[in-house]
């Protein structure tokens, strides 16, 4: 197989070809980051652009790693001091640098549909680093990785991911890249989270923890993102914890079968108590590491699709 | 599509054991076993890799450590033909510091594969010396690289290439020049 798509904008878009595809390419350059000289020239000469136009700490630096480690230069375009303040549009930011020609964009946008924009305008490849409540194609990619690492496989692996399904663009990626490479995939989370009609994506719902860590081999808690909870569909805080979060208790009943990942950052104390964070069969700091290996593959791929 | 025109063999299974039995004894004599590892260049290069770490072995009665290169990532022709289909990994599980390295690979032509080849091992470590050794020398080089034991040399035209054939990844051991035409 030959991959021939420029941009990664969702695994909504890719078969389950193309992404088994891209997890294999990761597995090869997984040992690169092992060794003592942490490079390859594979992309040497050619310039990432990494473009947030929202906060991120890990996923930008993790890119910009992975960039690196393939010998690529990266720029990153701080928004804050940007032209974007002074009015400019996202397509004439992407079309300017651009012309300073570059090969790949990075694009992380608060609104859904942003990076898909900015491909359909410049010939650069577009990585789409997460985009409002869509999609965020590398952090699913990273855990599908993850997964496969552990388990030897996806298919018919048990995984529950819980929290704020409705705003979260991980665990929509998640479900899609999850149920096309097979995994049985349940949602939990409270009612008001849990968007209607989402069973149509290959899903099951349940409403109380318990059921979905019975039910597991994995569950995947999303961090509870305070920025998004103003339309008040939670009580409080707290009452999340109490129903849904992973303390001592809830963790001993479950600690011989089950494994724990979360995208990060961690909100200690709501969705995960600190303690179980740093338990043995978190996977947390995995798919950290495994996040480089996935976005060199993408990076590779992507600008390799260009010629 | 490509179809065979053309096709003659160069080497069957007696020569490329013959040629194996050479380069063992060679390289006793002039790199010496003690500190002495072998890595194979993907693919081919690999298996011809393990039939020399076998014969040494019986041979010699060593064990030599045997590692593998994939040089996909070190290649000079991305921003020409793109990102490389298949990448398999690179495969050394030890220290190449202060080693001798026999590089191994299948054809040697432009040279190209066995500078990547070099790259890929100086990011792996500081050996104190690295020998390539070769199955077939087909000529037509672009770099000034040359192998230093070499199991058959033979001119190649550029339209013809030079099959290796082994019985791991193929069914049959022998070296074919084929003749294509597009």
């Amino acid at each position: 197989m030959k991959w021939e798509k420029k941009d990664l904008i969702g695994l909504e878009y890719l078969t389950k070809r193309e992404i088994e595809y891209i997890l294999d390419t990761a597995k090869s350059f997984k040992g690169v980051s092992t060794r003592s000289v942490k490079k390859v020239p594979a992309l040497r000469g050619k310039t990432v652009v990494n473009l947030f136009f929202e906060p991120s700490t890990r996923t930008k630096t993790s890119f910009e790693l992975a960039a690196k480690r393939l010998s690529a230069d990266v720029l990153s375009f701080d928004v804050s001091t940007s032209s974007v303040s002074k009015g400019e549009t996202i397509v004439d930011t992407a079309k300017n640098i651009e012309a300073m020609k570059v090969d790949c964009f990075i694009v992380r946008h608060s609104v859904a549909g942003a990076p898909e924009l900015i491909s359909r305008n410049v010939e650069a490849a577009v990585i789409n680093a997460g985009d409002g409540c869509h999609e965020h194609p590398t952090q699913a990619l990273l855990d599908l990785f993850t997964v496969r690492e552990v388990f030897g496989k996806i298919k018919d692996v048990r995984i529950s991911i819980i929290g704020d399904i409705l705003h979260s663009r991980v665990a929509r990626s998640d479900i899609w890249g999850f149920t096309k490479l097979g995994a049985k995939v349940m949602v939990c989370g409270p009612p008001p989270l849990i968007p209607i009609g989402i069973e149509k994506m290959g899903v099951k719902v349940t409403y109380h923890i318990e059921e979905a860590i019975k039910n597991s081999d994995i569950i995947y808690l999303l961090r509870i993102q305070k920025e998004r909870q103003k339309e008040n569909f939670l009580t409080s805080l707290k009452e999340y914890s109490f129903f849904y979060g992973i303390d001592q208790d809830r963790y001993e009943s479950i600690k011989d079968k089950i494994f724990i990942m979360h995208p990060g950052p961690m909100n200690r104390g709501v969705e995960i108590k600190s303690e179980v964070a740093e338990k043995e069969n978190s996977l947390i700091l995995n798919q950290v590491t495994n996040g480089i290996a996935v976005r060199m593959a993408v990076l590779y791929l992507t600008i390799g699709s260009r010629k | 599509m490509w179809y065979y025109i053309h096709m003659k063999k160069l080497m069957d299974k007696k020569e490329m054991e013959e040629a194996i039995e050479k380069v063992c004894e060679e390289v006793k004599k002039e790199m010496g076993l003690s500190n002495l590892v072998i890595i194979g260049i993907k693919r081919r290069g690999d298996i011809i890799a393990k039939k020399i770490r076998e014969c040494l072995e019986k041979k010699y009665k060593v064990d030599i450590p045997l590692g593998f290169l994939d040089i996909t990532l070190y290649r000079d022709d991305f921003s020409k033909i793109g990102a490389n289909p298949v990448i398999s990994e690179t495969d050394v599980l030890f220290n190449i510091d202060d080693k001798k390295v026999l590089l191994v690979d299948d054809v040697l032509y432009t040279g190209r594969t066995i500078r990547a080849a070099l790259d890929a091992i100086v990011d792996l470590g500081r050996p104190s010396l690295v020998r390539l050794f070769v199955l077939i020398d087909r000529g037509h080089r672009e770099l000034p690289i040359s192998a230093d034991f070499v199991g058959k040399k033979v001119e190649v035209k550029k339209n013809e290439m030079v099959e290796v054939k082994l019985k791991e990844t193929d069914g049959v051991d022998e070296v074919l020049i084929v003749e294509k035409e597009k």
